[in-house]
C-alpha cells in the first residue's frame, strides 16, 4: 500500500534531486536519492489499517490524505474513495492531513510529498482503493472467524457487517479489536466499479463546510500556540538585493517589539502581537544593497521577448532557441492565406486570501513547523539545511491553506525558510508565526512569468493549416529548481506542444527560448495551459473566421483528422448544451474554447457582451472529460472557481514592474474578478465506463475562459485580442 | 490603554491603544479569529464585521471608532444561522478563507433586505473578494437563505 518509490535515473548522484517535467501537461516529477526520501520521514505511528486507514474505537473511519486541502475539496474525494471499497458508513467517515513523511506519502505522479499537477485523485485513485478494500477485507475476516462461517458468506454495507443466512450482525466498533490483529491482504480484491454505490453520487459532498461558514476552520494565519511570537520582515523593494545596514532603534521603542534580526531575506521584527510587528516594522530604516538586483521594468523585458520573437532581434549569450513540436518544412511553405500574430502575457500573481505564514519553532537542531505546506518534501529538505539536520527531523503539521494555486510549492521554500531563520535565532522552541501583508506577498514574486508567443500559420486550400511556426518567449520556471532542471521545459510549452491542431498540420516549426530574468516565477494554475490554451484555441478561431467556418465545425474537422475523441466529445456536449446552432439570446455573443490539460479535456461555450467598455461574461457551458467523476457537485465547484480563476486573468490580471519594482501591492490596483463580475458556469460531465481512471480537475477549468471570451469578442469587435489583460488599468 | 467593547453581546475589556485596528484587536486579544486579514486597506472584505447591524471593514476601523457600538463578528451569528445553514447545503467554500467576510455581508444584506434582488446581492457583496471564485454558489446560498428558489443542480452527468 505505499507510495511508489521513485529511484533516480543511473548516473545522477546519490544525493541529486532531479527535476523533470513529464509529459503529463508538466506536472513535475521530483525523484529524490533514497537516502534523501527515506530520512525525509517524519516518524509516523502506522496503524493496523496501513498509513491511509484508521478506526477509532467507536468504529469511526478516518481517512489520511497525504494532499493538502486549499480549496479544490480533495478530502472529499479522497475519503470517498477508500469508504467506497470499505463500504464504510460515510456520513461517519473523517479525515486528516497526513504527517511529512516521503516514504509513505509520495505523490506516486511526482515523487515526492507534493500537492500539484491536478494530481490528488488521479494519483491515488488505485493506492486507496486498495487501501479500503485491504481495510474490508480485515472486518470480513474477523466477522468471518467470530462466526465460524465463510468470508464469502459476508456482506458489508454502511458500516454494517452482516452474514445473511445466520441473521447475525456487528458493526465496526463491535468487531475491531478482531480485525485489527488480521493480517492485511496484500492483494485484497477490489470491487467492481459498476457496483460502486458512494462514488459518482451526490452524497460525495465536502465534510468541511460548516467548519468554514462558522469560523472555527483554524488557518495558519489563526495559529495562537502558549509564547508565540508575531514577525514581519522588511523585504527588499527590488528582486536580488540585499540588506546593507539598518537602524532598529526606532522599532524597538513600539510597545510589543520584542527583537529585530538580520536574516538573509530582510529585517524581521519580531513582536507579542501582530500589529505590534507592524508597526515595528513600518518604523524600520534599511539601506539595501541593489548590486545584484533586477532592474529592468516589464515592459523592457517584453518589448526584448517581442523583437528575439519576431527575429528582430538575436538571443543573448547562452539562450538558445529549443524545437518542441518539429516536422515537415514550415518554412519551405509558401501560398495560401497567411495569419501572424503576436501575444502577450504578463505576470500574475497568485493572490491567495490568506497571504503566506508560517509557525515554526527551533530547538538546536530540531524544527517543528505547522502550517499549509503544499510540498512537505520540498520544505523538509530546503528547512533541514538551516539547522543542519536531517529531513526528516523537520516535523510538518499541516494545515489547510486560505487558497494557493500553487504558490504554497517553491523550490526554495521561500516564505517557510524565512520564517525557520527568525524562529532559530529566538530558539528555545518558542514558537514564531511569520506574517506577510498583502503588499510583502504581492511584491515577493513567484509570479506566472511573462510569456510571448509569435504565430504564423499558412492555410490550405480550404482554411486548414498547412504550415504552422510558432515562437514562445519567457522565464523558465523549472529553471529554478535548486538542482537538476536543464532540457526542455515543458511547463512553457504543455497546451502548445500535443495540441490536436498541430498534429493535423502537415508542417510545424515551434520552439521555445528562456532567458533568464531575475524575478522568480513559479507556476500559477493550470501552468503552461495559461497561456498556450489562449494562443491555440484564439489563433483556431481567427483561422476559423478567416475560412468563413463555423468554429466548431472548424474544430470538428480538425479533431478528426487528429483523431482527438475526447475533444470531440466535450466539444460536442458543450455545443449541444449550450444551443450553439440556435442564435445566442438577444445582446449577447458566444465563443468557444477547448483544451487539454492535467488529463483532463474541457470545452465551454461562454456568452459575452460588452457593457461599459468591458467585457461582460453572462452563462458559460462547460464540459468535462475527467475519467470517472467520484463527486460530480466538486467537480462543478472546480469548473465554476476555475473558470473565475482563468476569467480574472484575461480580464484584469496584470503585475507590471517599474525599474524592477513590483508596481501592484494590493487589490486596489491588482484587480481581481468580483461578485457582480462572475459568470453563470453549468457544468456537465462526459460519461465514462465504469472505473475509468479519474484525471485532474483542480486546474482544467481555469485555461479555456480567456479564449472563450476573446472568441466571443473577435465576433464582436472584428478583430483579435493580441495581449491580456483584456481590460488595461 | 484599558477600553470596553461590546462584542457579540458580551462586554469586553482590552488592551490596546485606540488607533489599533479593530481586526487585530478582536484576532489577538480576544482570540475571536473568524475574522480574518485579507488586504489591510478595505479592498476585500475579509475582515467584514458588523457594528450596530451595519457591515464595516475591521482592518481599517481603529478601536476608538467602535466605541459604544455593538459589535457582531461571524462567532456571533451562533453557528446556525439561516445563512450558515445555505453555505453548507450548498457546499460554498471552497478554501475558506473569504467565508466569514462573505456572510457577515450576506447577514447586514438580509437585515437590510429580507428576500433582496440579484442587483441587490450584487450591490452588496461586490466588496467582497473570493480568489476560489465560490461567487456562483455565495450568489445562489443568499437567495437560498431568504427563502427564494433553490437555483439548478451544480453539475450534471450528461
Amino acid at each position: 500500500m505505499n507510495a511508489p518509490f521513485k529511484r533516480p535515473a543511473a548516473g545522477l548522484s546519490r544525493r541529486e534531486v532531479i527535476v523533470t517535467a513529464t509529459a503529463a501537461g508538466g506536472a513535475l516529477l521530483i525523484g529524490c536519492s533514497p537516502t534523501d526520501l527515506v530520512s525525509a520521514g517524519s516518524k509516523v505511528e502506522v496503524g493496523a489499517f496501513g498509513p491511509f486507514v484508521k478506526v477509532a474505537p467507536d468504529g469511526a473511519v478516518t481517512v489520511v490524505c497525504k494532499h493538502i486541502e486549499f480549496g479544490q475539496g480533495n478530502h472529499a474525494g479522497l475519503a470517498a474513495i477508500v469508504a467506497e471499497e470499505m463500504d464504510a458508513d460515510w456520513s461517519k467517515v473523517g479525515w486528516e492531513h497526513a504527517p511529512a513523511n516521503a516514504k509513505l506519502y509520495a505523490n506516486g505522479a511526482l515523487g515526492a510529498q507534493l500537492t500539484g499537477g491536478s494530481s490528488a485523485i488521479s494519483n491515488s485513485w488505485d493506492q486507496l482503493r486498495k487501501a479500503g478494500a485491504a481495510a474490508r477485507a480485515m472486518f470480513v475476516q474477523a466477522a468471518a472467524n467470530r462466526w465460524n462461517v465463510g468470508v464469502g458468506e459476508i456482506t458489508v454495507k454502511d458500516g454494517m457487517v452482516s452474514h445473511a443466512a445466520s441473521g447475525r450482525t456487528a458493526d465496526f466498533r463491535e468487531l475491531l479489536p478482531d480485525a485489527a490483529r488480521v493480517t492485511p491482504p496484500e492483494e485484497p480484491t477490489l470491487k467492481d466499479p459498476a457496483q460502486f454505490t458512494l462514488i459518482g453520487t451526490d452524497r460525495v459532498r465536502r465534510k468541511d463546510s460548516r467548519a468554514k461558514s462558522t469560523g472555527e476552520q483554524v488557518f495558519t494565519q489563526d495559529g495562537r500556540l502558549p509564547d508565540m511570537l508575531v514577525a514581519m520582515v522588511a523585504h527588499p523593494p527590488r528582486f536580488g538585493a540585499k540588506v546593507a545596514s539598518f537602524d532598529a532603534a526606532a522599532a524597538k521603542k513600539v510597545a510589543g517589539v520584542v527583537e529585530v534580526y538580520e536574516i538573509p531575506s530582510g529585517v524581521a521584527v519580531v513582536a507579542e502581537n501582530t500589529w505590534a510587528a507592524r508597526q515595528g516594522r513600518d518604523a524600520l530604516t534599511v539601506e539595501w544593497d541593489e548590486a545584484e538586483a533586477e532592474t529592468r521594468g516589464s515592459a523592457q523585458i517584453l518589448e526584448r521577448f517581442q523583437k528575439v520573437a519576431a527575429g528582430q532581434a538575436e538571443p543573448a549569450e547562452g539562450e538558445e532557441w529549443q524545437a518542441f513540436e518539429s516536422k515537415g518544412d514550415a518554412a519551405a511553405q509558401s501560398g495560401g492565406e497567411a495569419l501572424e500574430v503576436g501575444y502577450d502575457f504578463p505576470y500574475l500573481a497568485h493572490a491567495t486570501m490568506e497571504p503566506m505564514n508560517c509557525v515554526a519553532q527551533v530547538d538546536g537542531n530540531k524544527v517543528k513547523l505547522t502550517f499549509a505546506s503544499q510540498g512537505p518534501t520540498l520544505d523538509q529538505l530546503n528547512v533541514a539545511k538551516i539547522v543542519a539536520n536531517l529531513p526528516g527531523a523537520v516535523e510538518i503539521e499541516t494545515l489547510p491553506a486560505g487558497g494557493s494555486f500553487g504558490r504554497r510549492a517553491t523550490f526554495q521554500s521561500d516564505y517557510v525558510v524565512e520564517c525557520v531563520h527568525i524562529a532559530k535565532k529566538v530558539g528555545k522552541n518558542r514558537p514564531v508565526k511569520l506574517v506577510w501583508t498583502r503588499e510583502d506577498d504581492m511584491a515577493a514574486g513567484y509570479f506566472r512569468p511573462l510569456v510571448h508567443h509569435r504565430v504564423k500559420v499558412l492555410t490550405d486550400a480550404e482554411g486548414y493549416p498547412k504550415a504552422w511556426t510558432h515562437r514562445i518567449v519567457t522565464q523558465s520556471i523549472m529553471k529554478g529548481a535548486p538542482f537538476g532542471g536543464g532540457g526542455l521545459d515543458e511547463t512553457a510549452v504543455e497546451g502548445a506542444k500535443g495540441s490536436p491542431y498541430l498534429v493535423a498540420t502537415p508542417h510545424v516549426d515551434a520552439q521555445l527560448l528562456t532567458p533568464d530574468i531575475g524575478v522568480p516565477v513559479l507556476w500559477w494554475r493550470s501552468v503552461g495551459a495559461t497561456h498556450t490554451a489562449f494562443v491555440m484555441e484564439h489563433t483556431i478561431d481567427q483561422l476559423a473566421r478567416k475560412a468563413g467556418k463555423d468554429p466548431v465545425e472548424y474544430r470538428r474537422a480538425l479533431y478528426r483528422k487528429a483523431d482527438a475523441k475526447r475533444h470531440l466529445a466535450v466539444l460536442d456536449l458543450a455545443a449541444e448544451k449550450a444551443g450553439w446552432t440556435e442564435p445566442a439570446p438577444a445582446g449577447w455573443t458566444r465563443g468557444v474554447a477547448v483544451h487539454e490539460s492535467f488529463g483532463s479535456v474541457v470545452a465551454q461555450v461562454a456568452e459575452v457582451k460588452v457593457e461599459n467598455g468591458e467585457p461582460k461574461v453572462g452563462r458559460v457551458v462547460t464540459a468535462i472529460d475527467c475519467g470517472t467523476a467520484i463527486s460530480p457537485d466538486q467537480i462543478a465547484a472546480q469548473m465554476e472557481g476555475g473558470t473565475c480563476y482563468g476569467l480574472s486573468a484575461a480580464l484584469y490580471g496584470e503585475v507590471t514592474l517599474t525599474e524592477g519594482r513590483v508596481d501592484q501591492l494590493n487589490f486596489d490596483s491588482y484587480r481581481v474578478l468580483r461578485h457582480n463580475e462572475a459568470p453563470r458556469v453549468e457544468t456537465y460531465i462526459v460519461p465514462k465506463p465504469a472505473g475509468a481512471h479519474p484525471t485532474g480537475v483542480g486546474e482544467p477549468g481555469t485555461p479555456v475562459i480567456g479564449p472563450a471570451v476573446a472568441n466571443a469578442l473577435l465576433v464582436i469587435n472584428k478583430a483579435p485580442v493580441t495581449a491580456q489583460p483584456f481590460v488595461k488599468a | 490603554m484599558a477600553a470596553t467593547l461590546d462584542i457579540n453581546g458580551k462586554s469586553q475589556t482590552v488592551q490596546a491603544a485606540g488607533d489599533t485596528p479593530l481586526l487585530w484587536v478582536l484576532r489577538d486579544e480576544l482570540g475571536l479569529t473568524g475574522t480574518k486579514y485579507g488586504c489591510g486597506i478595505a479592498q476585500c472584505g475579509a475582515c467584514t464585521v458588523l457594528a450596530d447591524g451595519a457591515p464595516i471593514r475591521s482592518c481599517v476601523t481603529p478601536l476608538e471608532a467602535v466605541a459604544g457600538a455593538k459589535i457582531t463578528t461571524i462567532e456571533g451569528l451562533g453557528g446556525n444561522h439561516p445563512l450558515q445553514e445555505a453555505w453548507v447545503k450548498l457546499d460554498v467554500p471552497q478554501c475558506g478563507y473569504c467565508q466569514s467576510g462573505q456572510i457577515m455581508s450576506a447577514a447586514a444584506l438580509l437585515e437590510a433586505s429580507p428576500n433582496p434582488t440579484d442587483e441587490e446581492i450584487d450591490g452588496a457583496m461586490a466588496g467582497n473578494i473570493c480568489r476560489c471564485g465560490a461567487y456562483q454558489r455565495i450568489h445562489a446560498a443568499i437567495k437560498d437563505a431568504a427563502g427564494q428558489p433553490a437555483a439548478a443542480p451544480a453539475a450534471d452527468e450528461a
